[in-house]
């Protein structure tokens, strides 16, 4: 899976969790701009898991501040 | 605890001290909540000192003769005459204190003996005694989940249980609470070949709630993890012989380590883990958190002896607390108050708040009635809540029960939650 195809398909996923309809970009923090509380990062975390079927873990959560921190590590997760 | 997250739910903004941060601007916000709680006048709710303890279920609390409704006295065993018996002659036959590690010089008989009678307790090969239940998770979890090997356990878990995971540096991987799929969705995706421990309790202490532990189980085993079951709120009362969800709901046989305390049913303080693993042993040799601290003082051990022995007869106490438990639910429910659970899972019982404000009133409203519950607030709760939460025991009486309802009516009207 190409990048770009991770993005759109996390961007499909942000949708419903942005709730200040926040404009994403590489460097939007989840903590900072978009305000994710704990609760709102496991669920969003656990959506992410199921679209790609793949295990984010909290240790590797903490290393992932902004979007394209994210996109990048999905996108090491699902090859192989 | 839902510490699910190592990040935090706002940016912190820090005054920069004179020649460097100062450490403790992180607790502002803290600090800040807690002088705008008590500028509003109310009495501390983390501030309560009992000056006298008049029995399992009655104290003198800030002046006040106070009914007990927020310990975790679930089987009343803290005054019972044999236990104090056993407490008394191990002061005077083994002093005040071990002053040593359990593998120097802290194992003395007592310790043995509270071992074997764990065992009995709960027809198990091995026992293992730490000095508080907090050090029990951490250790166990520390020890045998470590790098590269993959915990997966509830995002409501106590906070011993994610420090443990924290400290043995494993993968941890957290699911919705008590959700059965989102468990085996995760089991699943581990990588294959890699260690893996499922970590539940059978109680969840701040909602009251028991885990789906027979399906839990059964799906952790599918997918050869070893599994740990915290049964600190259940021990004494649940299933049985008082062995916990785990023996409740039939599966304590493929339960690879159970976990528990001698903090609540029990009566003094202390933790454990209990296990068949044939090679649990090892474990005395390898628990930093074992191995590096003193061991519980004799008279500790001698009343934690006694009273595991005691809670192996305890069938007609665990009804009698059922029933409180029951009829406190159902009492509270009528009045109009929301609670933790549609039904009565276990000896707590969670009441909830609209918010911090009206939840410290209420505190202090049932304080003023002669009644204490335990208020609860995040990080402890979860999903942000405020709880009062009500934790029966075997000693309160039907009348008690009445009483307390009778409070819990006059407060919650006075305050205008129901």
């Amino acid at each position: 899976m190409d990048r770009v195809e991770v993005d759109s398909r996390i961007r499909a996923l942000i949708e419903p969790f942005n709730k200040k309809g926040a404009d994403i970009a590489e460097d939007t923090t989840f903590a900072g701009d978009l305000e994710f509380d704990s609760l709102t990062v496991m669920d969003f975390v656990a959506a992410i898991e199921d679209e790609f079927d793949i295990i984010i873990s909290m240790n590797q959560q903490a290393e992932i501040e902004t979007y394209g921190e994210l996109v990048d590590a999905v996108c090491e997760l699902t090859e192989g | 605890m839902s510490q699910g997250v190592n990040q935090a739910d706002r940016p912190l903004v820090r005054d920069d001290a004179e020649g460097g941060r100062d450490l403790f601007s992180k607790f502002d916000e803290i600090i800040r909540t807690r002088e705008t709680l008590l500028a509003s006048g109310v009495e501390d709710p983390f501030g309560l000192v009992m000056e006298k303890v008049l029995s399992p279920t009655r104290a003198i609390c800030n002046g006040r003769d106070t009914i007990l409704l927020g310990t975790y006295n679930y089987m009343g065993m803290t005054f019972d005459p044999d236990v104090i018996a056993a407490g008394k002659q191990a002061l005077d036959e083994f002093g005040s204190g071990t002053t040593g590690s359990r593998v120097l010089n802290g194992t003395y008989a007592g310790h043995k003996a509270v071992e074997d009678a764990l065992r009995e307790f709960y027809a198990m090969d091995h026992a293992m005694v730490f000095s508080t239940g907090y050090q029990a998770n951490l250790g166990i979890i520390s020890t045998i989940a470590g790098k590269g090997d993959y915990i997966v356990l509830d995002i409501d878990s106590h906070a011993s249980i994610w420090d443990g995971c924290k400290m043995g540096d494993a993968e941890v991987v957290p699911f919705k609470h008590n959700d059965i799929d989102a468990m085996e969705k995760r089991l699943r995706r581990i990588p294959e070949g890699a260690g893996k421990l499922v970590v539940l309790e059978g109680v969840y202490s701040m909602l009251g709630d028991v885990a789906p532990l027979a399906e839990m189980v059964a799906i952790a085993k599918k997918h050869g993890a070893m599994v740990l079951v915290d049964e600190a709120h259940s021990m004494g009362f649940i299933g049985e012989h008082g062995r916990g969800v785990a023996e409740a709901q039939g599966v304590i046989d493929q339960v690879d380590f159970v976990i528990g305390t001698f903090s609540k049913s029990v009566g003094t303080v202390g933790g454990f883990c209990v296990s068949n693993h044939p090679k649990f042993e090892i474990m005395r040799l390898v628990c930093r958190p074992y191995v590096f601290t003193a061991s519980l003082p004799p008279s500790v051990v001698a009343t934690a002896a006694t009273s595991i022995r005691k809670l192996m007869h305890g069938s007609n106490k665990r009804a009698h607390l059922w029933e409180n438990s029951k009829r406190l639910h159902a009492g509270l429910r009528e009045l109009g108050f929301k609670l933790g659970t549609d039904e009565p899972q276990s000896a707590i019982v969670a009441v909830i708040m609209p918010d911090l404000e009206r939840g410290a009133a209420m505190w202090e409203a049932l304080l003023r009635e002669g009644l204490y519950v335990n208020l609860a607030r995040p990080p402890a709760t979860p999903a942000g809540m405020t709880l009062l939460r009500c934790s029966l025991c075997a000693e309160h009486s039907s009348e008690e029960v009445g009483t307390i309802l009778g409070m819990f009516e006059r407060a919650g009207k006075a305050v205008g939650i129901i």
